[in-house]
């Protein structure tokens, strides 16, 4: 049932991306394949935030929300996204760079660094959520 | 770039003018006669009166004149009436409002030809999407901005093609008036994303490519407009999409949002 919320998780992914992208709106080294990727990230990006939203409220209404297990999905899909972000977005397809005029290396660094920790945060806060299930059933069984 | 007065910009706002008032006086009209039947929303006849204002202010008067001369002030016009005036006209369901004032005769006609071939197909919404960014990448990639900057009958052409695509769009989308064999959420949310990107890429592309005519620094404020105003539209689009799908009785079985 909650499998999928992860998708809630780019709330956090456009918070970043949006901030970052105001200070670097386009550089005009960017080639065409990722205009088109920034492009569709950014849609995705909204959408994601909006249906995540809504989808966190339905499953409040249904009484279905597993705190634990959602807060799992929001930081395992940051994470996810930001690592994807930091590697191909930013180096592999040369879309804007993080900070301009300065070394680079240490802030991509730190970016993907920051992306690892959310995404194994993110998962363990899901594992004990699904072994706090478990241990629930089993008490119930 | 041209310059040029529609003849007289006074006459073109005087028309526009009595459109809208025209547009308004029927909407309430068509309620007055339909009143004994159910009541109607009130944000409903707000959201007629407000994009009917939208669409006279993006069509005549200063805002209209300054589109022809600066590419940013065409920017917000064109958001104005080609994104933000359609949400508010659709979302005061006009064909719901003709449908319950019309006599019988003309309201089953109207039905039928919402329901006819055609109609079906343009209500379509990826169809509705690809009329709208087709539109838009024909008018910025090609000559024709310069052209239709120049010749007052193209401009006119372009400037209702704008409106036009942009309601069947929304109404596609979100429509609040009954539409034959409309698409589940997942395929609505589907085709808005797509065009969403489709005009975020477009966007960013003017900002670095200007169209004939115009200049980079205007290019560059005019796409800023596109992109940002834009998203603004389009997140109240996808918060009223959500929104349908959230009020369903068991949202979560008729296929996520993602």
């Amino acid at each position: 049932m909650l499998v999928g919320v992860g998708v809630a998780a780019f709330v956090d992914e456009t918070v970043f991306h949006q901030l970052l992208h105001w200070h670097h709106f386009y550089d005009r080294s960017t080639p065409d394949a990722g205009l088109v990727s920034d492009g569709v990230f950014h849609a995705v990006g909204w959408f994601a935030v909006v249906a995540g939203l809504f989808w966190f409220a339905a499953l409040r209404r249904q009484d279905d929300l597993h705190v634990q297990r959602w807060l799992g999905g929001v930081l395992m899909g940051g994470g996810g996204f930001q690592l994807f972000d930091g590697t191909v977005q930013h180096k592999l397809l040369g879309l804007h760079q993080i900070r301009y005029g300065v070394d680079l290396l240490a802030y991509d660094l730190t970016w993907d660094l920051v992306a690892v920790l959310l995404l194994v945060a993110g998962v363990v806060l899901t594992l004990r959520a699904r072994g706090t299930a478990r241990a629930a059933e089993r008490t119930r069984g | 770039m041209a310059e040029h007065g529609h003849g007289g910009d006074g006459g073109l706002v005087l028309v526009v003018v009595l459109l809208g008032l025209l547009a308004v006086g029927s909407y309430l009209a068509a309620l007055r006669r339909s009143r004994r039947r159910r009541p109607w929303a009130r944000h409903r006849v707000a959201c007629w009166v407000g994009g009917i204002a939208l669409l006279g202010v993006g069509s005549a008067g200063p805002l209209a004149a300054a589109a022809h001369r600066s590419f940013v002030a065409h920017a917000v016009a064109h958001v104005l009436v080609g994104m933000a005036a359609p949400l508010l006209l659709v979302g005061a369901a006009p064909v719901t409002v003709a449908l319950r004032a019309l006599p019988v005769q003309a309201a089953r006609l109207l039905s039928r030809v919402l329901r006819s071939r055609p109609a079906r197909l343009v209500s379509e919404p990826a169809v509705a999407a690809a009329l709208n960014l087709g539109g838009l990448w024909l008018l910025y990639l090609t000559p024709l901005y310069a052209y239709a900057q120049a010749q007052p009958a193209v401009h006119l052409a372009v400037h209702l093609h704008l409106v036009a695509a942009g309601c069947l769009l929304t109404a596609a989308l979100v429509s609040p008036d009954p539409i034959p064999h409309r698409r589940r959420f997942g395929h609505r949310a589907v085709v808005l994303v797509a065009a969403v990107a489709g005009h975020a890429i477009l966007a960013k592309y003017l900002y670095a490519h200007p169209p004939d005519g115009v200049t980079a620094a205007a290019a560059e404020t005019g796409a800023m407009v596109m992109y940002y105003a834009g998203d603004a539209v389009e997140v109240v689009l996808m918060v009223v999409l959500c929104r349908r799908w959230f009020a369903l009785p068991s949202p979560a079985a008729a296929v996520g949002p993602g």
